[in-house]
């Protein structure tokens, strides 16, 4: 089970990773749960200050941009 | 396999900038040509002035937006926010608002991590003047304007926007920084734990080229139909607005035209694009540099949506000082320019 969150305080940025993880992580056929992360301090504990941030397990993926499908597949293996 | 895709997109690069440059080049023939011969004004009529200066303008202003936003993608590859952080923390004051305000310029910001941003560089070492300096920065010496000064208005308006937006910053930075205004910071700022930068790995070369594309598709995309509208309006006034009308307006002589101008900017945000084109006319016509550069910094500069999402983070007092310094600085620049030119 991997654990993905998307860290972003609501922005139309955020929204879009959101999707596009969730639909790169079914594509792989992947065992996951998902969790959007608003908090403020919770988003600096992860010492990201450019959201939205992908987190996958723990570990800051990807921080201040939409990566591209093609990316957040080869980042949740 | 590696190597060979670098070839691959070297080639592709050099005959893109060529055809580039090629199309770029031949821009005001075309224009002339197709406003002419093909549609077959008659040279003198005002109908044919904006026509001209529509099918001029809008793929001239489309070309340097697609080669600049390219361009400015691939530096901020290189610069990370958190790559940015690491450089300020600890920076005294002065030294610290000059790197400030110069790394506000290629580090990629949105206004909608200016509250992440802010509190990641306060609670690492950054001084507050300096996380000013760069919060002012960033937004106000912007790919698109310089794009449309640059088209528009020639390099040397482009230059000088540059070279003031910095000094703005800069100064600004350095004041916030003076009033020592930390007790405006709201409290839990300075008690929120702020992990490790998470860095990602450098990105390669093909990696910096895609940051380059994806660029040019998100901003291209957002304000092409804002350039072209704008672009549109300013033929229309090109064509028919006689000379000399915003003489007494927007003109030298009009000392209030330049604080009339960045209080009418604050409220406009996302339509820098649109206005520039028509600001351009109305210069044509009699505008006074100063008043325009001044409208176009308060547009971009002070913005009302982003004094709501700073909020968070400050208190009244330290948002309006923000405010007030920067726009005094822009009400500066904006007499300093009538004044001179």
């Amino acid at each position: 089970m991997k654990k993905l969150q998307i860290l972003g305080t609501g922005c139309a940025k955020c929204a879009k990773l959101a999707q596009t993880t969730e639909e790169a992580a079914q594509s792989l056929g992947l065992a996951y749960e998902m969790e959007k992360v608003t908090d403020l301090r919770k988003i600096m504990a992860f010492g990201v200050i450019m959201t939205p941030a992908l987190v996958v397990d723990g570990v800051v993926k990807a921080s201040g941009r939409v990566p591209s499908s093609e990316e957040i597949k080869t980042l949740l293996q | 396999m590696k190597s060979a895709r670098s070839l691959k997109a070297a080639v592709w690069g050099i005959l893109l900038l060529t055809a580039w440059f090629a199309l770029y080049r031949n821009l005001a023939a075309a224009s002339h040509w197709l406003t002419y011969r093909v549609l077959g004004m008659t040279p003198g009529q005002h109908l044919a002035a904006a026509v001209e200066f529509f099918v001029f303008e809008v793929p001239k202003v489309l070309l340097l937006l697609v080669l600049i936003v390219f361009a400015v993608g691939i530096v901020r590859s290189f610069f990370t926010p958190e790559r940015t952080r690491r450089i300020l923390s600890g920076r005294r004051e002065f030294a610290g608002n000059i790197l400030a305000a110069l790394l506000g310029i290629v580090t990629p910001f949105c206004s909608c991590s200016a509250v992440p941003l802010f509190i990641g560089f306060v609670t690492t070492g950054v001084p507050l003047g300096v996380t000013f300096s760069f919060l002012i920065s960033a937004p106000m010496v912007n790919e698109i304007a310089l794009v449309l000064l640059l088209g528009l208005f020639g390099w040397k308006v482009a230059a000088i926007y540059l070279a003031t937006g910095l000094l703005i910053a800069l100064i600004a930075g350095w004041i916030i920084g003076r009033l020592r205004m930390e007790r405006h910071v709201e409290e839990w700022v300075y008690a929120v734990q702020t992990g490790p930068a998470a860095d990602d790995a450098p990105p390669s070369w093909p990696e910096r080229f895609q940051y380059g594309r994806d660029a040019v598709r998100d901003i291209v995309g957002k304000v092409w139909l804002y350039v072209v509208l704008g672009i549109a309006v300013g033929a229309g006034i090109h064509g028919y607005v006689p000379e000399g009308l915003m003489v007494s307006v927007m003109g030298k002589g009009a000392w209030w035209s330049v604080p009339v101008a960045v209080v009418m900017g604050v409220p406009m945000y996302s339509n820098a694009a649109g206005i520039i084109p028509i600001v351009q006319a109305l210069l044509g016509k009699g505008a006074a540099l100063g008043t325009v550069l001044a409208f176009m910094m308060s547009v971009i500069g002070l913005s009302a949506p982003e004094a709501v999402i700073l909020r968070k983070v400050l208190k009244w007092p330290l948002i309006l000082t923000f405010f007030g310094v920067v726009a005094a600085g822009i009400l500066l620049v904006g007499y300093l320019f009538n004044a001179i030119l």
